[in-house]
C-alpha cells in the first residue's frame, strides 16, 4: 500500500535567544496513521506545534499540508487546510451547550437560528460516522472529562479537519476512558484521518501508534516504525541515557503511624467529599490512592497538610493521639507534604530558593535568633540542600519561579524529605515530571520507606501506584475501598473500581 | 506583539529603568506646558530651581519628603502583604489627633520624652484606626480597600467636629484650629531659618528601619511571603492573620507617625489642612518605589522636587500648579512601564 503523505514538515528551525527549540525538524506524516511524538518536556514539541499553527514562525522551514505550504504566521491557515488541535486543557466554555461550543467562532452575524440548524444536522452526520455520541443540548460543566474530550474532537471535525493534533489527549482520562479514545481514534484511522499523539506515556505510544518520533533537545534523535521499537529503546531516546527505574524490595510493615477513622469532609450543600473514610499507614510502607480526579483525592491531602479539618471522624498520630489539623501541628509532628499545586501552595515563587527551603523552618532556633533570620546559615543550607537533590539552578538567591517544573519538585522534595519525616503525603508527585525526575522521585519516596517513614500516595497514573505502592486504596465519591493488594490487581479491575463498579478482587492483607 | 520574560537584569538597566521613566514623564507633560503657552525649557529650568535653586527651596522640598517618607512607608509596607491600605489620609490625622490630646498640655514632660511619647501614641492611634478594617479583612472577608477608603472622610469629618468643637482654640480668632502644642513637644529645627525639622532624621530612620525590617527579619520574611502567596504560606505554617494584623499596626503607624511629624514638626496645631492628601500621595511614592523600603526616600523627594518646584513654576508661568499632579501621575504609569520594561522584552510577531 503506498502512503499518501498528508503534512509534511520540511528543516523546521526555531531559536529562542540562544536555545535553539526545534533543529532541522523532518516529520512527514500519512493518511490513516498515528505518528506519537514522544519527548520529555521542553524537548520542542510545543514549538513545533505553535510553528505548525502560525502562532511562532519558524527561522527556517517549511509546512506543508495536503501538498500546499501554509503561510507562516497564521493561525487560521492550518485550520482552513484540515488541521484540527485537540488541546490537554480543554478549550470550552462550560456554561455553553455542547453544539454552542462547537459551532463557536463559525456562526455568522446574520441568520443564527437557520446556522444553528445545519450545525445540528452536520454533527448528527459526524457523530454517526465515528461514532461518537454526545447530547448536543447538553452543558458541558455537565460532562464526564471524557465526554469533553469527545466535544474537543467534534469541534475539530466540525471544522472539517484531516489532520488531528492530539496533546498529551490522555493524562486526565481512566482506564476505561483511554480505550474508548483508542477505538474512537481507529474510527477515525479508518476514515483516512491521520492523528499526531503528543505524549510521554510509553504505554500509550506503542498501544496506539504506527510509527514514532522521538524529540530531545530540539532534534529528532529516533523515528521508527512502532513495531521495531521498545519502551526502553524509546525512553533512552527521550532522556539520552539509560534509566534505571526503582524497584520496591519486599519488607515488613511497622507499627501504625497514622489513621483515619471513620473521616467525613463536607462541602457546599451538605455533599459529602470524603465520606466515612477509612485509612491506616505503617511505618515502611507506601499506601496508594488511586482513583479519578476530584473524587476527594483533594479533600484527603488537605487533611493530611492540615489545611482541612475532618467534619465527622479522627484523625490520630502516633505519639500524638487524635489531633486537628492544623499545617503548624502537621510541621511540628514531623508530616512531610508534598502537595499537587507546586507554584500555588508548595512554592512561593516571587522568593528566593534559600527562603523556599527554609518556609517550614525558619522560627528553629538554628535559622532564626531575636526575631532576626539567620541568612548565612540559611543560605548554606539551602547549597547544601540543592546539591543533595541536584536541583538545576543558577544559585541559591535565584527566584523559584524560573525554574522548569522538575526542578521545582526537587526543591519541594530537598525542603521535604530533609527533615526525615515519619509519614509522607505525596500528591501526584510525578504529575507533569519527565522520565528522568519521575523516576528520582520514585527513587526518594522508596528510600523513605526504607528507613521506615509511611507514604501516603494520591496518584492518577496506575503504573505508578501498581509500581511503588504496597497497598492501593481506590477512592470514589469520598469513599475508600479496602486495601488492595497491587500484586494480584490488574489496571481492568482497578479502572472498574475507580468508575464506581465493585469487583472481587482479591484484598490485600 | 508578544512579552518574553528576560533571564537577566543587569544593575545598570534596574537603574536606568525609573530615570528613563521619569525623564519621559517630563517629556509627555512637556506636551500640557507647550499647550498653555510657555517654553518648555522655562518651564522645567524654573521647576528644578523653584525645588532645589537655593538653601531655602531645598530645605522646604526635605520638609515635604520627609511626609512623604513616612506616608510613602506605610503603603509599602502594607502593600508588600497585599494589605490595601487606602487609608493613610485617615491615619494621619489619627495620628496627629492622638498628638493633639497628650501635647496641648495635658503631659508637660521634657522634650526628651515628650516628643518619643506623642510619635509613639500617634502610631498607636494610626495603627489602631487600620486594625478595625484589617479585622474586618480577615475574620469576615470584607474588602478592606473600601473600608479603609471611606474610613478616610469619617476621620475628616471627626477633626472638623473636633476643631469647630470641642478643641476650638479660643485663642486663634475664631479660626477653626485646636490649641497649640506646648514647646516640649515640638520638633527642633535643624536647619536654622528654615522650616527643616527633625522630623526628616525620623523619617530616614524609619525607612531604614523597615528596610531592615523587611529584609532581615522573621516578621519581613512572614510579612513578604504572605504577600506573594498567601495560601502557600498558611501552608508553610506562617500566621497568616497574625502576620496581616502586625502589618496593619506597623503600616497604620507609619501613618500616624507622619501625622505627628506634620503636627509637632512644622504647623504646631491641628487644623484641617494639616495634609493636602499626603495619605494619597503616599501610595504614588510607594508604586514609584517598587515598594521598596529605602527607594521610598529617593521617590518621596521626587514627588517633593515636583510639586514644590511646581508651585514656584506656576506663579512666574501661565502654568497651572496641577502640573505638578499631572507630572506625578504619568511617572507613575512610565515607572510601570519600565518595571514591566526591564523585566521583558518585547517581540514583535
Amino acid at each position: 500500500m503506498s502512503r499518501t503523505i498528508v503534512m509534511s514538515l520540511n528543516k523546521i528551525s526555531k531559536h529562542f535567544g540562544p536555545l535553539l527549540a526545534n533543529n532541522a525538524i523532518d516529520l512527514e506524516l500519512a493518511e490513516g496513521e498515528v505518528l506519537a511524538l514522544l519527548g520529555e518536556n521542553g524537548a520542542g514539541q510545543t514549538t513545533l506545534m505553535n510553528i505548525l499553527f502560525g502562532h511562532y514562525v519558524a527561522d527556517e522551514g517549511s509546512v506543508t499540508v495536503f501538498d500546499q505550504e501554509l503561510p507562516p504566521g497564521k493561525p487560521r491557515a492550518a485550520i482552513e487546510a484540515g488541521v484540527g488541535m485537540v488541546h490537554q486543557h480543554f478549550t470550552l466554555a462550560d456554561n455553553l451547550t455542547v453544539l454552542e461550543n462547537i459551532i463557536l467562532g463559525t456562526e455568522p452575524l446574520w441568520g443564527v437560528t437557520q446556522h444553528m440548524r445545519a450545525a445540528l444536522a452536520k454533527l448528527d452526520r459526524l457523530s454517526q460516522e465515528f461514532g461518537l455520541t454526545v447530547d448536543p443540548k447538553a452543558q458541558v460543566k455537565d460532562l464526564s472529562v471524557g465526554e469533553m474530550q469527545r466535544v474537543e474532537i467534534l469541534k475539530a471535525l466540525y471544522r472539517n479537519a484531516r489532520i488531528l493534533i492530539m496533546d498529551e489527549p490522555t493524562a486526565v482520562l481512566t482506564p476505561p476512558e483511554v480505550e474508548s479514545l483508542f477505538a474512537t481514534l481507529r474510527q477515525l484511522l479508518k476514515r483516512g484521518l491521520a492523528v499526531v499523539f503528543i505524549s510521554h506515556k510509553l504505554a500509550e505510544v506503542m498501544a496506539i501508534s504506527d510509527r514514532v518520533a522521538v524529540l530531545r533537545n530540539g532534534k529528532v534523535v529516533l523515528q521508527a516504525e512502532t513495531t521495531q521499537t521498545s519502551r526502553e529503546a524509546l525512553a533512552e531516546a527521550m532522556v539520552g541515557r539509560e534509566i534505571p527505574e526503582p524497584k520496591r524490595t519486599p519488607q515488613e510493615a511497622g507499627e501504625i503511624l497514622l489513621s483515619l477513622d471513620q473521616v467525613t469532609v463536607f462541602g457546599t450543600q451538605h455533599k459529602r467529599l470524603l465520606d466515612q473514610a477509612n485509612l491506616t499507614l505503617r511505618a515502611g510502607e507506601i499506601v496508594g490512592i488511586a482513583g479519578v480526579s476530584g473524587h476527594g483525592q483533594a479533600q484527603l491531602a488537605d487533611l493530611l497538610s492540615g489545611l482541612q479539618k475532618p467534619d465527622e471522624g479522627r484523625l490520630t498520630l502516633r505519639g500524638a493521639g487524635e489531633i486537628i489539623p492544623k499545617p503548624s501541628t502537621m510541621i511540628r509532628y514531623g508530616i512531610g507534604r508534598i502537595v499537587e499545586d507546586r507554584i500555588g501552595l508548595g512554592l512561593i515563587g516571587d522568593m528566593t530558593i534559600t527562603e523556599n527551603l527554609a518556609s517550614e523552618s525558619y522560627r528553629d532556633k538554628k535559622f532564626s535568633n531575636f526575631g532576626f533570620l539567620r541568612f548565612n546559615v540559611l543560605k548554606e543550607h539551602a547549597r547544601q540542600l540543592i546539591e543533595d537533590f541536584d536541583v538545576r539552578c543558577p544559585g541559591v538567591a535565584a527566584q523559584v519561579r524560573k525554574l522548569s517544573g522538575g526542578n521545582m519538585q526537587k526543591l519541594i522534595l530537598a525542603r521535604v524529605l530533609s527533615k526525615k519525616p515519619i509519614v509522607i503525603l505525596a500528591h501526584q508527585p510525578t504529575w507533569g515530571l519527565d522520565v528522568g525526575a519521575t523516576a528520582y522521585v520514585h527513587s526518594q519516596l522508596l528510600e523513605a520507606r526504607q528507613r521506615g517513614a509511611g507514604v501516603l500516595l494520591i496518584s492518577e497514573d496506575l503504573d505508578e501506584l501498581l509500581q511503588l505502592c504496597d497497598r492501593i486504596q481506590v477512592i470514589y465519591h469520598g469513599r475508600l475501598s479496602e486495601s488492595l493488594d497491587p500484586e494480584n490487581i490488574s489496571l481492568q479491575e482497578l479502572g472498574l473500581l475507580m468508575s464506581g463498579h465493585q469487583t472481587t478482587a482479591p484484598k490485600a492483607a | 506583539m508578544r512579552l518574553e520574560p528576560r533571564d537577566h537584569v543587569s544593575l545598570a538597566m534596574a537603574i536606568a529603568g525609573p530615570i528613563l521613566a521619569v525623564l519621559a514623564a517630563m517629556a509627555i507633560c512637556s506636551l500640557l506646558i507647550l499647550w498653555s503657552g510657555s517654553s518648555i525649557t522655562e518651564a522645567y529650568v524654573l521647576l528644578f530651581k523653584g525645588a532645589l535653586g537655593s538653601r531655602f527651596a531645598i530645605s522646604e522640598t526635605l520638609t515635604r519628603t520627609t511626609v512623604l517618607i513616612l506616608t510613602g512607608l506605610a503603603a509599602a509596607v502594607a502593600f508588600r502583604a497585599k494589605l490595601w491600605n487606602i487609608g493613610g489620609e485617615g491615619q494621619l490625622y489619627m495620628g496627629a489627633c492622638a498628638a493633639t490630646m497628650l501635647g496641648t498640655g495635658f503631659l508637660e514632660w521634657s522634650p526628651y520624652l515628650l516628643v518619643p511619647t506623642l510619635f509613639l501614641a500617634g502610631a498607636l492611634a494610626g495603627g489602631l484606626l487600620l486594625l478595625v478594617p484589617t479585622l474586618l479583612k480577615t475574620h469576615l472577608k470584607v474588602d478592606e480597600v473600601v473600608t479603609t477608603l471611606l474610613l478616610n472622610f469619617i476621620i475628616l469629618l471627626l477633626v472638623n467636629y473636633l476643631v469647630f468643637g470641642p478643641w476650638k482654640d479660643p485663642m486663634a480668632m475664631g479660626w477653626p484650629q485646636a490649641a497649640p502644642i506646648i514647646d516640649q513637644g515640638l520638633l527642633p529645627i535643624l536647619l536654622a531659618k528654615t522650616r527643616l525639622h527633625a522630623g526628616f532624621l525620623v523619617a530616614l530612620a524609619s525607612a531604614f528601619g523597615i528596610w531592615v525590617l523587611m529584609r532581615f527579619t522573621v516578621w519581613g520574611y512572614e510579612i513578604r511571603a504572605v504577600g506573594a502567596n498567601p495560601e502557600a504560606a498558611r501552608f508553610a505554617g506562617v500566621p497568616v492573620n497574625r502576620t496581616i494584623i502586625r502589618t496593619a499596626l506597623i503600616s497604620g503607624g507609619l501613618a500616624g507617625m507622619a501625622g505627628v511629624c506634620e503636627l509637632i514638626g512644622l504647623k504646631g496645631y491641628l487644623t484641617l489642612d494639616l495634609s493636602p492628601g499626603f495619605g494619597y500621595t503616599g501610595i504614588v511614592v510607594a508604586m514609584l518605589a517598587g515598594l521598596h523600603p529605602l527607594g521610598v526616600i529617593l521617590s518621596a523627594f521626587f514627588v517633593a522636587v515636583v510639586f514644590n518646584g511646581a508651585d514656584s513654576m506656576s506663579r512666574a508661568l501661565s502654568v497651572s500648579n496641577y502640573i505638578a499632579e499631572v507630572i506625578t501621575a504619568v511617572s507613575l504609569l512610565t515607572v510601570l512601564v519600565s518595571m514591566l520594561l526591564t523585566r521583558y522584552r518585547i517581540r514583535w510577531k
